[in-house]
């Protein structure tokens, strides 16, 4: 009973203070202060169509070597708790899995290269169109997840994909540090030339550094899809 | 009029939000969940921010929902009362 005033009471002194947050509240009708130079340069200094993906990937390239960091981190942390040995499944015989059903064993032949196209297109288009190295990385896991439940016996090479992540998380640090030496400073883009705004190679670097980065997240998230799925029976 | 869709999707939301919560059924449970994400997709890609939009419908609606499920056939699949 004392509990549920407590939560009560704290419940509305949240409101009490959102509703004084709100009530102040006046829209901002220009840029301020940083925002205002990364929308005003942003196009001409680093030759990216899409603005939000040149913010992304070079003023804050550190912020998403350190989202890719913990991303990284927390595939190891599923792979270190849910990976067993093969000896420890002699306790638990698994049981025999069911077999997909036609349709989605069909569907999924059909979709499964539409859909790894489709993310590799989202991930080397993301300095002109919506997108990037972690939407187009998760749509290709997702296409190993469809690949998962049509057929729920087959595995993925983990040497394989642990390569891919490796080499391409080593590639995304390596043009990171060139950036010092060749350009204004660490993750600066322009170590490649900008070439023409709106091309597919334009934008310097950003392109090389969205399918690294598609290619370590798409393999992280399929590592750890393959490390839920449990065991070899 | 998108005003309007907005507030709609915001109501639809909270309401998938707290089947979520009370759901005994706990696959049920995880697909209102995963429902509130696809409609929050849906919101970002309203507001302008289609980058946002990708991000949340692959991971949010997709990829998490299955872990949940995941996670659902490794337990129980009813919720048990424990207070």
């Amino acid at each position: 009973m004392i509990k549920r005033v407590f939560a009560i009471v704290l419940v509305a002194g949240f409101a009490w203070i959102f509703y004084l947050a709100v009530t102040g509240w006046q829209p901002k009708t220009e840029l301020s202060g940083v925002a205002y130079d990364y929308v005003k340069q942003g196009a001409d200094e680093l030759g990216a169509m899409n603005l939000v993906t040149a913010i992304v990937v070079t003023y804050r390239g550190l912020d998403t070597l350190g989202e890719v960091t913990v991303l990284f981190l927390a595939s190891t942390g599923v792979a270190v708790l849910l990976r067993r040995k093969e000896d420890e499944n002699v306790a638990v015989p698994e049981k025999k899995r069911r077999e997909s059903s036609e349709f989605i064993q069909t569907g999924t032949g059909l979709l499964v290269p539409v859909i790894v196209m489709f993310g590799a297109y989202i991930f080397l288009n993301g300095h002109l169109s919506p997108g990037g190295g972690f939407q187009g990385g998760a749509v290709v896991a997702s296409a190993v997840l469809l690949m998962f439940l049509a057929k729920p016996d087959h595995y993925l090479n983990h040497g394989l994909l642990n390569i891919i992540e490796s080499f391409s998380g080593f590639g995304y640090v390596l043009i990171g540090i060139l950036g010092i030496f060749l350009a204004g400073g660490f993750l600066d883009n322009r170590i490649l030339p900008l070439g023409d705004f709106g091309k597919l190679l334009s934008a310097g670097a950003i392109p090389v550094i969205y399918t690294l980065i598609g290619l370590k997240v798409g393999t992280e998230l399929a590592g750890i899809l393959e490390n839920l799925k449990g065991l070899k029976s | 009029m998108s005003i309007l869709i907005i507030i709609l999707l915001g109501i639809a939301m909270l309401a998938a939000a707290f089947a979520a919560i009370y759901l005994k059924d706990l696959v049920a449970a995880v697909v209102a969940a995963g429902l509130v994400s696809l409609m929050a997709s849906v919101l970002y890609l309203l507001l302008a921010a289609p980058d946002v939009a990708m991000t949340e419908a692959a991971i949010g609606a997709g990829l998490s929902t299955v872990i949940f499920l995941y996670a659902v056939r490794k337990t129980a699949r009813q919720e048990v009362d424990n207070d």
